[in-house]
């Protein structure tokens, strides 16, 4: 499903260079539930970003379901995401004038998807995400929980491969953190691929491959290849 | 169509109008501020134009009734410094009769010859007086003036010398001197004469200025009588068809310096060219004024690229989230450009109806002059109103088109 080779990724902060990314190989499985940890600055930000394309590598290959996505241009990788990625924030990123059912549709109203269709999916999802009572509520009217629960659905609504969470219980507290992670694993259970990138080792224990990062490289990774434990050595 | 490549997709053109009509209600404030700047742009070149052309056409109406094109001969020489000729004869020789006659037969480029005398007098029937302008003139003069009377018959063709006692009065004359008796038939008195009405004016007679249905037509000697002058206030010279009236012009002053021994002592104008100057000076001030009002669609073009601006800084977090969500570039700046266009669009049509709305005022408080927006005006504001929502708002978009994911979802502008 994923595979990064050699995969750099560089950022100039001020005369210092920071090798965000500095040669990453890894290979993600179709299914796989993996949480990334690692202390800020470690780089498991930047590796979300690549591997979500929102960012390019400086180096490196990295070929989603087969595909070779660098040197790809903006509008194919654009597709890409659209198409194969759904990415919950821990900031949820609704778009706060549009409603729940509006927010959930907005990746199929960027397809060009028909209306007809676009509304059967909403409220597939609305359901299943036990939103339908708030499905005419503005972002301001729901819960933290409930916002977060709209952005999950915003992002199986294209039916992707792979979801990438970034922090998802971050701005919860512990109970719609775990309704929110529980929503998760459910999605991941019947199928979709689960990176979470999160710096709460409690959190990061629950998923079944674990990934520390640290200066740009995979310090440890439980289920990990040859490969990846030469370079952390 | 290959099936393994599959169309390049991306939100409709129905689905952008919507999302922009979405911003455009959220934002309320945003929105009234550039539809206001519009209308008033709009709004002022419509209403500001259509004063120049209601200017225009109404110089035009007053002075139109010349009948045509015509040489107009005034006693005195007009000053090579400038200045308005005189309006009265006031040089040492006069215009006479004499020199009528004297032209009629030298200039075969002319149809026609009138001699006119004017001035105001007391005139009386039936108990009622009033203040009147008295034209004497000929025949003719009702001829080139393109006038008729609507009872009896206008003035006899007699000898310019003959000084009958008949006239033609105008249709306001009649009505405050004699009610609605049939006039023709009856006497009045002008000074201390007696004359017969032979006709009545028929509807408004403008004449260079003063209206005729408010004054009396006699025979040009008669008028000389009356006012005890011998001297003619005017002689009006109509070329003969296809003739130049340039070349009459010429042969008209050198007649009179023949007739005045060698003096140019004359002055001839065209009003009819006079009326295309004004019309000309008049056409030309509506496209100044209208480009001045012009600006303040430019000033209105850089408010809606600020607000446009504004509004992408304010909504980097949602171009990082549409953007991860697959949008593209050219969708993200359609968005932004959608969102002027349709501002500027609504702007204009109510600048149109503000405009117009003015005008109809301006014909309610003023109904002689017309007032009435140039077509022309209407149709390019809108479009420059148009063109500038785009061109001003397509900086702005590109910039949201350019945003980099991450950066913008993290709100940063880049």
């Amino acid at each position: 499903m994923i595979h990064l080779r050699n995969v750099s990724r560089q950022f100039a902060l001020g005369d210092e260079i920071v090798h965000a990314l500095d040669g990453i190989d890894l290979d993600i499985h179709a299914g796989e539930y993996v949480s990334v940890m690692g202390p800020s600055g470690s780089g498991k930000s930047t590796l979300l970003n690549v591997v979500g394309l929102l960012d390019t590598p400086d180096q490196g290959s990295y070929q989603l379901a087969g595909i070779e996505t660098v040197g790809l241009p903006e509008e194919s990788r654009g597709q890409l995401r659209r198409d194969k990625i759904g990415f919950v924030f821990q900031a949820y990123h609704l778009i706060p004038r549009l409603t729940a059912r509006e927010n959930i549709a907005l990746p199929m109203v960027l397809a060009g998807m028909q209306p007809a269709e676009r509304r059967v999916r909403t409220d597939e999802v609305l359901k299943r995400l036990n939103l339908w009572s708030r499905a005419d509520h503005l972002p301001q009217q729901l819960s933290g929980g409930q916002r977060q629960r709209v952005a999950i659905g915003r992002a199986v609504v294209m039916k992707p491969e792979i979801i990438l969470a970034d922090e998802p219980t971050g701005n919860l507290d512990s109970r719609s953190g775990r309704e929110v992670m529980e929503l998760l694993e459910e999605l991941n259970a019947s199928g979709i691929t689960l990176m979470m990138v999160t710096h709460d080792n409690v959190l990061g224990a629950r998923a079944h491959r674990h990934i520390v990062f640290g200066d740009g490289h995979v310090v440890s990774d439980d289920r990990a290849m040859n490969k990846n434990e030469s370079i952390s050595a | 169509m290959n099936p393994s490549a599959p169309e390049i997709t991306g939100i409709t053109w129905r689905d952008s109008l919507l999302f922009a009509l979405l911003v455009l209600r959220r934002y309320r404030f945003r929105t009234s501020m550039m539809l206001l700047a519009m209308t008033l742009a709009v709004g002022s070149v419509v209403a500001f134009t259509a004063l120049g052309e209601g200017a225009r056409g109404f110089v035009q109406n007053e002075f139109s009734s010349l009948g045509g094109e015509m040489l107009v001969v005034l006693p005195g020489r007009k000053q090579t410094t400038g200045g308005a000729p005189p309006v009265m004869g006031t040089s040492a020789r006069d215009v006479t009769l004499a020199d009528v006659k004297a032209l009629r037969e030298r200039l075969r480029g002319a149809q026609s010859v009138v001699p006119l005398v004017a001035g105001k007098v007391e005139v009386s029937a039936n108990a009622r007086a009033r203040d009147v302008m008295i034209i004497g003139s000929t025949a003719e003069y009702f001829a080139v003036r393109e006038m008729k009377v609507m009872n009896g018959n206008i003035l006899p063709e007699i000898d310019d010398n003959l000084a009958q006692p008949v006239c033609v009065i105008g249709g306001k004359v009649r009505d405050e001197l004699f009610g609605n008796v049939q006039a023709v038939g009856e006497w009045i008195k002008m000074g201390d004469r007696r004359f017969r009405i032979i006709g009545v004016l028929s509807g408004k007679a403008d004449a260079s200025g003063f209206d005729l249905s408010d004054g009396v037509l006699i025979p040009v000697a008669s008028a000389q009588m009356l006012f005890n002058r011998q001297g003619l206030f005017r002689v009006m010279v109509k070329p003969r068809e296809h003739y130049s009236i340039d070349k009459l012009q010429v042969e008209v002053l050198a007649g009179f310096k023949d007739l005045h021994q060698g003096e140019e002592d004359v002055t001839v104008v065209k009003p009819d060219s006079m009326m295309k100057t004004f019309d000309q000076i008049f056409a030309a001030l509506t496209l100044g004024i209208g480009a001045i009002a012009g600006i303040s669609l430019l000033v209105a073009g850089v408010l809606v690229m600020n607000l446009t601006l504004i509004s992408v800084s304010q909504r980097t977090k949602e171009i990082g989230l549409l953007k991860a969500l697959g949008a593209t570039n050219h969708h993200i700046r359609r968005l932004f450009l959608l969102e002027s266009v349709l501002l500027c669009m609504a702007g204009a049509l109510c600048g149109v109806v503000a405009g117009e709305f003015l005008v109809l005022i301006g014909r309610m408080l003023w109904p002689n002059v017309p007032f009435a927006a140039p077509t022309w005006a209407v149709v390019t504001s809108v479009l420059i109103a148009l063109f500038s929502g785009l061109v001003f708002a397509w900086l702005p978009a590109t910039r949201a088109a350019r945003q980099q994911p991450v950066e913008a979802l993290a709100g940063k502008m880049t």
